[in-house]
């Protein structure tokens, strides 16, 4: 038994190898410049993912129901923008406040060049995680002797009133107050380039991938360890988790704590991918974006939540593009086309999704889980 | 004078104008089988509550393995309202949370089956040991917790295999029949590694001969793990052939105690409970 677990182990981290190198194979073979909406998806789908899966560990394996990603994401983008803002160019982003009231970058004092960035990059990440994660701490203390509706609406009141605070004025040396921070390290900053500046690799989409893999891969390993079982005994019966021995409100605020960070480190991983950090996009309708993937994906499922994380933004972002610009076919206006009618069809085409599978694509069941199945059933 | 294992000490549970457990006074002591019994809502299972600290009772205490680790008295609007006896005995306040109770070497079941419905039986009792690790949130995720995580396993299997369920161990929980269910309830309780086993009804709603194998199973667990068995139960084959001393509660109150033949006898016993049959 102890043999088959290591092999599908191995399985998984050769499919995972394979999938990275395509990725980067991909990126360098087509040309980004023509196909903007295939890597515009991908990196967002790399993103998105991490940040469901880590909805999910909170929703799908404890069984709280919380709604506070979007407030997490935005305290880990703002920690990785501000920390990693270069020097020279923090008086252009904080033009309005006459400069940042931060004046040190992690990447440079790293010494800059691609093993500052790399360290830097990671590091600010990380710390937007810890942020995140302090924050989720102090919050949860109140928050998470509350159940079910009610643990929602006070998460879900948090991520408003973190992003009011965000763009209060007299904040505004740090946090550039309403205004967008930007020309921090991106996704993109990671194309290795060579000395007249034409780029030679492109890394970018596969650092985006790299990120969200090694973030998810440690949610796994949790997730199938004596805390995650820990975590789905909560969830299952709260009464027979106490009486076994597990203390629930320090479990509880562990996953929502670890959810958190992971959050941030999304959220950090948001930033880059949008090339700026702005409150105002960190609103309660991103949130639901992200609990829609859960769902639509199957709660309690990580592979479920990567598989609809990739179809959500790209079928939202790229597939169904064509429906908000005004289409002639010969002298005929093709009618409802118009800007807009996009988010209808979007809508209609969840609202099919979730009536014919209730329990989202992967149910409770994940990727490896059903190959299994089908290689019994053949057998048989 | 053997060693009592649980001593709870004039407990009393008010749940505003209603004591449900009235001044509450026994003992277990170690290696017997205690049955507490008792007509419906004679306040049985709401004494199990206050033992294992899901209740906080109203005033008194509960002692296990010579340590205090329950205690209250009334506070606040309960002040005037308190009912019970031995108002001013107690000062100090305890409250373990019932994971607390459990991590010192109580461990129960339910009278309604709790079963975590999405898991297999082998994790259902794998995950009571998780009480028992001691690796921590960073080391149990990078697997620097080889070593504890394989002996836990090996230990589940062992526990399954003595209790007979070796055989289901990767079925759902839930897909096993009834008999079986409350088999491994007992299992995973005993995975906490408990020193004190306590049993709401465990012959609840199983047949003659479920019941039969059931007291033959509790006796061989608590020789096998050196136990001490509480238990709550209403078939009085069971109770009458498994249990050293019995236990009576009417109305929240304690009305007899002694060995299962005294109690058979007693006058008060069988008018609150155990009736007159019909040619007496």
């Amino acid at each position: 038994m102890k043999k088959t677990v290591s092999k599908s182990a191995w399985a998984t981290l050769l499919c995972v190898a394979a999938l990275l190198a395509l990725v980067v194979i991909l990126e360098n073979v087509l040309d980004p410049n023509k196909n903007i909406m295939v890597f515009t998806a991908l990196k967002k789908g790399a993103v998105y993912a991490l940040v469901a899966v880590s909805m999910n560990l909170l929703n799908g394996f404890t069984g709280l129901f919380s709604l506070g990603q979007a407030g997490f994401m935005l305290l880990g983008a703002y920690t990785y923008a501000i920390l990693t803002i270069p020097v020279a160019q923090r008086d252009a982003v904080y033009y309005i406040y006459n400069g940042s009231a931060i004046n040190f970058s992690l990447p440079e004092l790293f010494g800059g060049g691609a093993f500052g960035l790399v360290l830097g990059v990671v590091l600010a990440l990380a710390l937007g995680g810890c942020v995140a994660a302090a924050v989720a701490w102090l919050i949860g203390l109140p928050v998470l002797r509350l159940k079910s509706d009610y643990l929602a609406i006070a998460t879900l009141g948090f991520g408003e009133i973190i992003r009011a605070v965000f763009q209060w004025d007299k904040l505004g040396p740090v946090t550039n107050g309403a205004n967008a921070l930007k020309n921090f390290p991106t996704f993109s900053s990671f194309n290795i380039t060579n000395g007249s500046g034409e780029t030679v690799l492109r890394l970018s989409t596969f650092t985006a991938f790299l990120l969200a893999g090694a973030c998810i891969a440690v949610i796994v390993l949790l997730i199938n360890s004596t805390y995650g079982r820990a975590f789905k005994a909560i969830r299952d019966d709260e009464v027979a988790a106490e009486a076994m021995g597990i203390n629930l409100s320090k479990h509880k605020r562990l996953a929502f704590v670890i959810s958190s960070f992971f959050a941030g480190v999304g959220g950090g991983m948001f930033a880059m991918f949008a090339n700026q950090a702005q409150a105002k996009t960190f609103t309660t309708a991103m949130t639901y974006e992200i609990l829609l993937i859960v769902v639509i994906g199957g709660i309690g499922s990580v592979s479920g939540s990567c598989i609809a994380a990739f179809l959500y933004v790209a079928a939202s972002e790229w597939w169904l593009r064509f429906l908000d610009a005004e289409t002639f076919i010969g002298g005929f206006k093709v009618p409802l086309l118009r800007n807009g009618f996009r988010m209808v069809v979007f809508s209609v085409v969840i609202m099919i999704v979730v009536l014919f599978f209730r329990r989202g694509i992967m149910g409770d069941k994940e990727l490896p889980d059903l190959l299994e199945k089908r290689r019994k059933e053949r057998a048989k | 004078m053997s060693e009592n294992v649980l001593k709870v000490e004039n407990a009393t549970m008010q749940f505003g104008g209603v004591v449900a457990v009235d001044n509450l006074n026994l003992e277990v002591n170690r290696g017997e089988i205690v049955a507490l019994i008792g007509p419906n809502g004679a306040g049985k299972t709401t004494a199990f509550n206050v033992i294992t600290g899901v209740y906080q009772p109203t005033n008194g205490a509960v002692w296990f393995r010579g340590e205090k680790i329950v205690e209250n008295h009334p506070q606040g609007k309960m002040k005037q309202q308190y009912k019970g006896e031995h108002a001013g005995d107690y000062t100090q306040v305890l409250a373990p949370t019932p994971d607390k109770v459990t991590r010192l070497g109580m461990a129960r079941t339910f009278q309604n089956i709790r079963l975590w419905k999405s898991q297999t039986v082998f994790d259902n009792v794998l995950i009571a040991k998780h009480c028992r690790a001691a690796s921590n949130v960073f080391t149990a995720t990078f697997r620097l917790n080889r070593k504890e995580e394989a002996a836990q396993r090996e230990n589940v299997l062992e526990l399954l295999e003595t209790v007979g369920l070796a055989d289901v161990k990767d079925e759902l929980a839930t897909s096993l029949p009834y008999g079986k269910q409350r088999r491994l309830e007992i299992a995973r309780a005993l995975a906490a590694e408990p020193k004190l086993l306590l049993l709401d009804e465990p012959a609840a709603g199983m047949n003659p001969q479920e019941t039969e194998e059931l007291t033959a199973f509790i006796g061989e667990i608590r020789d096998r793990f050196y136990l001490t068995v509480f238990l709550i139960e209403h078939h009085m084959n069971l109770v009458m052939n498994i249990s050293d001393r019995i236990y009576v509660l009417d109305f929240g109150k304690l009305i007899a105690q002694g060995d299962p033949a005294a109690i058979q006898n007693d006058k008060r016993v069988i008018d609150a409970y155990l009736g007159v049959s019909e040619d007496a």
